[in-house]
């Protein structure tokens, strides 16, 4: 990966010059299967509190985790989304430690031997820019119970609901380099598993969390680590747990960062310890320290057998892959003409996307994508609202924009027919034809408008002939008096031919 | 009237088909027997005649119709780490104390689906763990047979000692075991009976209470080899329940019982002639391999140059497991509790009393191997020592058919009589039956004949995964050599 894809320019000044930061992150991302990673047990959020636990979610004496196939082939799709490699043989391990909310003492995970392993994403920032980032694996693992500690003084409930869910735990190299970078990232996954339907990607449920490493260093040192694969380059990380939102992942970096600089600055020493970001207070605060950390013991879960994948089994869901963003946006630019803005701005959101291509079906892509990007999406963000909760539909628009595109209407008065769609709906051809907006191309009724302003303003006729920037006003009176809907090509070629003869 | 004490379980299936007498009263019967001798023994955790009766009289149905299954109406005895719905389970432990699970156990409902009568559950070492039944929450459980002269209470073995012990005591038609270490094996040569333990994954584990997932095998124990071959036959299915169960079907076992061994090739192991041994045992060990040759076998010397290695690789593989599947134990959803000041305190508390001295030991053994820093010196090598043993025995089974060896290094010894000697001492009682279990292959103990103090002793037979079907012709061609058909005196009723 070239170096200068990374965000260069963010700097963090201190008393003993510039710092710069290395950040790497680990993203829980919830698999979308009906049902759990080793039991048959229902996935569905929001249900009764412990109303989907299986005897195996329960850990009742002598069950057994039995592997859910769908939730095998989700990960791997992700990770053929991720350019990376399919492991063929992969295990699961036991992750042991005790906890209120994990049954079975132990969470299955795969540690040594993960399904997918290494790959790449490229990534896109706000200003549509781009930068790669290395994947370092992508394992199986089941999700733990839900502690509820706010609903009693003196108990804490357990909520199974979710234990045993199949996550995805996604690991970045230490390839971001700012915040804003880190929340590029994780959006870029999260299009990227929309996309594939391998997860839900809500934060705000829980289907996306991130742990994300962070450790400061001082310019150069990271280029070092780059050629050497050294990490004794990079200062020591730490790690926050959990954070759930693209916000907090960059205000729990801009903090962190800060705090080790700060304690770096004044001759103390960074301690590898796991951080909890407070969202309220906008800190991090330790929760335990590396010499307090777990000792997880792992070892190879004997109740499960390795997992060998076929290869025919890869390639078929190879072949079932839908087109992700990377190939949707050049096929935007390539096939359809799109600037390369517009094709990322539509391809960035798979909502976004399959609305787009709903629109152009049998019409001008370029117009369409002008309509979608500036029109609609402008009035979306105006109003708060996401594309798939738009007044108007693709349909709609589609049909809105072959208007323009048959010359039945034009732009402006396009802009009026949305604001009716937007408003009150219903049908645009219905709607132009029952408003009589329907352009006037007859050229001859436009002809004779403007024989009739030529006779009656003769000297503005004469004062073009000088003049011809002044045909303007002449363009207006003729819509003026078509209400508008005068083809303005037509327009203006008439009054070419009859002012400038 | 038929003496129902005595019967073979294949005895009373025919019987009971034949109408000689009806499952009610065979279960009348088995049930008043067990109560009788629970005292005296203490071999059962739970009797429900009840459910024996009901079930008992829904099998008399099916037989007078004509409908009767394998094993219908023939009551059997469930060890108590095997779910049975609707029944407490604790596999004699006290955190386990008052939890009835809502779910039957793959082998248990293959066994009801066989129209088998269920009527009590068996006690056992605390979570399976131990080789004298001494261990159990209920308190120790005690042989039926005891020395010539002596009224010194015996252990029965372990871990299945209560099914090695209400069998041997003519109570009941067979048994379910499971067999970590030996725990089917030693038990049956403690009591006189016939135990075995298929390849791993031929009976499934779900429902049944862990100890070591990748070393625990449920099998039968019974009176004599064709009967153990007919309830092996039904304990095995293939599961999709348990991912480590044998997928391929279940042969006719009881087919190989009394097929001819002649031609087969016995090994005979020289590392299993340990130090120390019994001079008896010894000279049983020959007396099996001269019984065999005069059945037509042919005798080989082998070797098996891991096999001292393979106590030490159990005694941290078993642990490291147990330490982990142990752990749902808790206290927080199911079993008992003991309230802390805070939710570590409450752990603490809860498997500090809810677990005996040997579970602990056993956690502690196994955090301790499995722990940062010592992982790769104790379980990845006893990982290696594994696959090393394994492929002593596959190289073996290249020159023979089956491996003849004693079960024990001794006879049954009194209850209390190791309580003061190091934990070791008792884990050698599995030397020679581990190896089975580390390989996953099957293995069979056949009661040969009497120690010296008429005490049972019992052979072993090993032979490839899959191949039960020799185990059973070998075990069954020992056990008409020996034509063992010595019983413990009636005292405990």
């Amino acid at each position: 990966m070239p170096l200068d894809t990374a965000d260069y320019t963010y700097r963090i000044p201190g008393q003993t010059g510039d710092w710069e930061i290395v950040v790497g992150l680990e993203v829980h991302a919830q698999v979308r299967s009906k049902s759990k990673l080793f039991s048959g047990a229902s996935t569905e959020f929001g249900a009764a509190p412990n109303s989907h636990v299986s005897l195996v979610d329960a850990a009742m004496p002598g069950m057994l985790p039995v592997i859910n196939e769908e939730c095998v082939a989700q990960a791997v799709r992700t990770g053929l989304g991720l350019n990376a490699k399919i492991n063929r043989f992969s295990r699961f391990d036991r992750k042991n430690y005790f906890y209120p909310d994990l049954p079975q003492g132990y969470q299955i995970s795969q540690f040594e031997f993960p399904i997918v392993g290494e790959g790449e994403i490229e990534c896109e920032r706000d200003d549509g820019s781009r930068f790669t980032v290395g994947i370092e694996r992508l394992h199986l693992e089941q999700d733990a119970g839900k502690s509820i500690h706010d609903l009693d003084p003196n108990a804490t409930y357990v909520d199974l609901n979710r234990s045993g869910v199949a996550l995805m735990e996604i690991v970045s190299r230490p390839h971001l380099r700012s915040p804003g970078d880190a929340a590029a990232y994780v959006r870029t996954l999260r299009t990227i598993v929309r996309y594939l339907d391998t997860c839900g990607g809500d934060m705000e449920k829980g289907q996306m969390r991130a742990d994300v490493n962070v450790s400061v260093c001082k310019p150069g040192a990271y280029e070092k680590f780059r050629e050497s694969g050294d990490f004794s380059h990079l200062g020591t990380r730490c790690e926050i747990k959990n954070v759930n939102s693209l916000r907090f992942i960059q205000q729990a970096i801009e903090y962190e960062a800060q705090r080790q600089i700060d304690l770096l600055e004044d001759g103390g020493k960074v301690i590898q310890q796991t951080r909890l970001f407070d969202a309220n207070t906008g800190v991090t605060r330790a929760m335990r320290s590396k010499e307090e950390a777990h000792d997880y013991r792992y070892f190879p879960d004997p109740d499960l057998l390795p997992l060998k994948l076929e290869e025919a089994f890869i390639e078929t869901l190879k072949a079932g892959l839908p087109e992700l963003p990377a190939e949707k946006r050049e096929r935007f630019v390539s096939r359809l003409g799109l600037s390369e803005y517009d094709a990322s701005v539509l391809a960035a959101d798979k909502d976004r996307a399959d609305y787009f291509e709903k629109v152009i079906e049998g019409r001008d892509a370029k117009l369409a994508a002008n309509w979608v990007n500036n029109e609609l999406f402008g009035r979306l963000n105006k109003e708060g609202l996401s594309i798939t909760e738009s007044p108007v539909g693709p349909q709609q628009l589609g049909k809105l924009v072959k208007l323009i595109e048959e010359d039945v209407i034009s732009g402006k008065i396009a802009k009026e027919v949305f604001e009716i769609l937007w408003d009150e709906g219903g049908d645009p051809e219905a709607i132009v034809e029952k408003k009589g907006l329907k352009q006037i191309t007859d050229t001859g009724a436009i002809e004779k408008v403007v024989d009739d302003l030529i006779a009656q303003n003769p000297e503005q006729a004469a004062q073009v002939r000088d003049k011809p920037k002044a045909m303007g006003w002449f363009v207006g009176q003729v819509m003026k008096a078509t209400g508008g809907k005068a083809n303005p090509q037509a327009v203006n070629e008439i009054l070419q031919k009859k002012l400038l003869g | 009237m038929t003496d129902f004490s005595t019967l073979s379980l294949a005895d009373a299936a025919a019987g009971l088909k034949k109408k000689d007498f009806t499952a009610t009263e065979l279960a009348e019967f088995t049930v008043r027997e067990a109560e009788a001798a629970q005292g005296a023994l203490n071999c059962f955790t739970l009797i429900d005649g009840e459910r024996a009766m009901r079930m008992a009289r829904a099998s008399d149905e099916r037989l007078s119709s004509g409908n009767g299954r394998a094993l219908e109406g023939v009551p059997i005895a469930m060890k108590d780490l095997f779910a049975v719905e609707g029944v407490e389970m604790t596999a004699s432990s006290n955190i386990l104390k008052g939890f009835t699970p809502t779910y039957e156990s793959t082998v248990s409902q293959n066994l009801w689906d066989a129209g088998a009568v269920f009527f009590a559950k068996t006690s056992m070492d605390e979570f399976a763990m131990g080789s004298s039944n001494e261990t159990a929450a209920s308190g120790a459980v005690v042989n039926p047979w005891r020395a010539k002269g002596s009224d010194e209470r015996l252990v029965p073995g372990g871990s299945s000692g209560g099914s090695a012990s209400a069998l041997a005591a003519g109570i009941s038609y067979g048994a379910t075991g499971t067999d970590t270490g030996g725990s089917i094996r030693q038990p049956a040569a403690f009591t006189g009976l016939v135990g075995a333990k298929p390849t791993y994954g031929r009976c499934s584990r779900w429902g049944v209470v862990a100890f070591a997932s990748s070393l625990d095998h449920p099998g039968p124990l019974t009176r004599t080899v064709r009967d153990n071959a007919i309830l092996m036959q039904h304990m095995a299915s293939p599961d999709p329940k348990d991912s480590t169960s044998y997928t391929g079907e279940v042969p006719d076992f009881a087919a190989a019982v009394g097929k001819s061994v002649k031609g087969l090739k016995i090994g005979i192991p020289s590392e299993y002639r340990v130090e120390g041994m019994p001079g008896e045992i010894e000279t049983l060990w020959s007396q099996g391999r001269e019984w065999l040759e005069a059945a037509g076998c042919e005798i080989v010397d082998i070797s098996l140059p891991m096999t001292k290695y393979a106590l030490p690789a159990y005694y941290i593989i078993a642990p490291a497991e147990a330490s982990s599947n142990l752990a749902r134990y808790d206290g927080m959803r199911y079993g008992q509790r003991v309230e802390g000041e805070d939710l570590i305190d409450t752990y603490e508390k809860s498997r500090a009393a809810g677990f005996g001295k040997e579970v602990q030991r056993r956690i502690m053994i196994g955090t301790y191997v499995l722990s940062a820093g010592y992982y790769d010196a104790y379980y990845l090598k006893a990982l290696k020592v594994r696959r090393r043993i394994l492929e002593d025995f596959n190289a073996a089974f290249e020159k023979v058919d089956a491996i003849l060896t004693p079960t024990t290094p001794s006879a049954a010894f009194g209850i209390g009589s190791k309580a003061k000697a190091s934990p070791i001492e008792m884990y050698l009682n599995d030397i020679f039956t581990v190896t089975a279990n580390i390989a996953g292959i099957p293995a069979m103990s056949v009661p040969a004949g009497l120690d010296k103090s008429g005490l049972p002793l019992g052979l072993q037979v090993i032979t490839r995964a899959l191949d039960e079907e020799t185990m059973f012709s070998v075990g069954a061609a020992l056990e008409d050599s020996a034509g063992f058909s010595a019983r413990p005196e009636k005292w405990w009723a």
